[in-house]
């Protein structure tokens, strides 16, 4: 199980997600994930002792699909939503990792 | 100081479909790039996945080979990275209720048994292909989203012998069962190594150094020595090992530090809210339980058993299922089980290595085969001529029986001729019958060669052998 998070860093979370904020909406967005989990936090007045977390909305289980092929899309249709490609291949700045 | 070497192996093994995991697109390999994409691989917005039954199943088999539990409750979680290998920045993987828990890999090490304990097998989706180049990288999303199995082992292995040995053994059983082509060249099987050192008579685990992405078991070894006695000297020399991620670099034969912990990823896991939780029943578990092949280890007892071959055989023949179907089905055909081994062991495994053919690629079948081991066996023919029919065979296929007809090559034991043979032999070769006379062994041979030299290598050379020694009174 997940420990319990007290506390949520949005300047951390923001980092991880690459997402760019200014000092103020830093502030407040802190401001309002404190006051968030402090009302989620009320549950641990709750003895939920051999109570599973709740992951899904709904009672369904078991959506499955068969192992047949389905059309893809046109190799054309792909690359133009690329920014750039080159042979047939999408073109990204040099990576190595 | 000597210390004790603790090895573990993340396995991701691609799991043999049609479609990917989550999506209806093709998996066949040799399809030019990006044409196997669709708005679920290619996380379009809006694009929903959903679930491949079969992958679910192949991974359900799988645990089942290797005595897992299987779970009755299993769900999905999304693993935040970012990375162009996978476009929607994030892959979906089990995090915390994979599909298989517990299990284990049985080994040989030094000669003895040993039980190398699994953890658990997750499903997950394959990222995409990126090729480099001198001034980008190209990607190819036709791999991304292939069903992606995650066998993870406990650090029980202590040398790179014994991660040799589970890796063979792993493969062999999942081919066995057939689940995946666990085609190293293809990248159908891929291993993280973790491993750590610890001085003799410390219980706690030393701290770990991960190799990533390591695709042939000849790397794997390498970097594991390497590896070992890398740390061994930092240790050695008073130094601590720092937990980080490496890389092997083959060229240069040594591993090289990609990211400390300080930078270790933060996959933010949760819930993948777009599918839902897989539940299975003991009914559709024992159903899939029906589909699985004998494990070899099993397969090796049965043949020693079944058959009367001895432990070397059965185990050189069940290593390879086709080899193991097609030792049973000619046995089935009539010929003889020891006769059948030893020609598999021998001529078959010998031109099928030379000609770096497959089983399944060859025109031989059972059927000819045994016909050729009978004729054999009831002497019809020789040994010689066996042998000489068997690469034909190989190589075109064709009726044994028919053949030996056509071309007179049965086998002389009619002892009216041989006496002929006999006769002229030893009149023409005085000095060698003096020779074996005299006690020379060799020489009985020589005379045993005419014979057949003179029925075009048609006598049957133990009643040749016979007929000479009756006629020279020994
Ligand atoms: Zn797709």
């Amino acid at each position: 199980m997940e420990e319990k998070k007290t506390h949520i860093d949005v300047a951390r979370v923001c980092e991880l997600a690459h997402f760019d904020i200014c000092a103020e909406e830093m502030t407040e967005f802190q401001a309002q994930l404190d006051n968030i989990l402090a009302y989620v936090n009320k549950l641990d007045e709750l003895n939920l002792d051999g109570i599973e977390p709740t992951m899904y909305g709904q009672p369904v289980v078991n959506s499955f699909r068969e192992d047949v092929v389905t059309p893809s899309l046109p190799r054309e249709d792909v690359l133009r939503n690329a920014p750039d490609s080159a042979n047939d291949e999408i073109k990204v700045p040099k990576i190595v990792e | 100081m000597k210390y004790i070497v603790s090895i573990g192996l993340e396995t991701h093994v691609q799991l043999k479909t049609a479609t990917k995991m989550f999506c209806g697109c093709n998996l066949s390999t040799d399809c030019p790039p990006n044409t196997n994409i669709c708005p679920v691989c290619m996380g379009l917005p809006g694009a929903l996945p959903l679930m491949n039954k079969e992958a679910v199943k192949l991974t359900v088999m799988s645990g089942l080979m290797l005595g897992c539990e299987i779970s009755k409750y299993s769900k999905f979680d999304r693993k935040n990275y970012f990375y162009p290998d996978m476009v929607k920045n994030y892959q979906i993987s089990q995090n915390t209720h994979p599909l298989c828990i517990g299990g284990g890999v049985d080994i040989t090490a030094n000669g003895a048994p040993k039980h190398i304990r699994i953890n658990h097998i997750h499903l997950e989706e394959d990222a995409a292909k990126i090729n480099h180049y001198a001034r980008h990288s190209g990607i190819d999303y036709n791999r991304c989203g292939t069903p992606l199995m995650e066998i993870v082992s406990e650090p029980d292995m202590s040398s790179p012998d014994e991660a040799m040995e589970y890796l063979t053994t792993l493969k062999q059983i999942l081919v066995y069962a057939g689940v995946s082509d666990c085609n190293l060249e293809d990248g159908n099987m891929r291993s993280d190594v973790n491993i750590s050192i610890r001085p003799e008579g410390q219980e706690q685990l030393g701290t770990k150094i991960e190799i990533k992405n390591m695709n042939t078991f000849k790397g794997i070894y390498a970097a594991l020595e390497h590896e070992i006695a890398r740390q061994t000297a930092v240790v050695s020399a008073g130094g601590v090992i720092q937990q980080e991620t490496r890389r092997w670099d083959a060229d240069l034969g040594e591993t090289i530090t990609m990211r400390t912990k300080e930078n270790a990823h933060d996959y933010r896991y949760f819930p993948e809210p777009d599918l839902l939780p897989v539940v299975l029943d003991d009914e559709t578990i024992d159903s899939w339980r029906k589909l699985l092949p004998e494990l070899p280890s099993q397969k090796k007892d049965r043949f020693v058993e079944q058959y009367a071959i001895p432990e070397y055989d059965a185990n050189v023949l069940s290593a390879q299922l086709p080899v193991a179907d097609f030792f049973e089905k000619t046995i089935a055909c009539g010929a003889q089980p020891k006769m059948v081994s030893n020609w598999i062991m021998t001529e078959l495994l010998r031109l099928l290595g030379e000609s770096g053919k497959e089983l399944a690629d060859i025109p031989l079948t059972p059927e000819s085969f045994a016909s050729l081991l009978k004729l054999l066996d009831k002497k019809t023919i020789n040994m010689p001529t066996a042998k000489e029919l068997f690469p034909e065979l190989f190589e075109k296929g064709g009726d044994p029986e028919a053949m030996v007809k056509e071309r007179g090559l049965g086998q002389v034991s009619d002892s009216g001729a041989i006496e002929g043979f006999a006769k002229q032999v030893i009149e023409a070769n005085p000095k060698v019958v003096e020779d074996f006379l005299g006690g020379k062994g060799p020489a009985l041979q020589f005379l045993v060669g005419q014979i057949m030299k003179l029925s075009r290598g048609k006598a049957n050379p133990q009643m040749a052998a016979e007929v000479i020694k009756k006629q020279l009174g020994v």
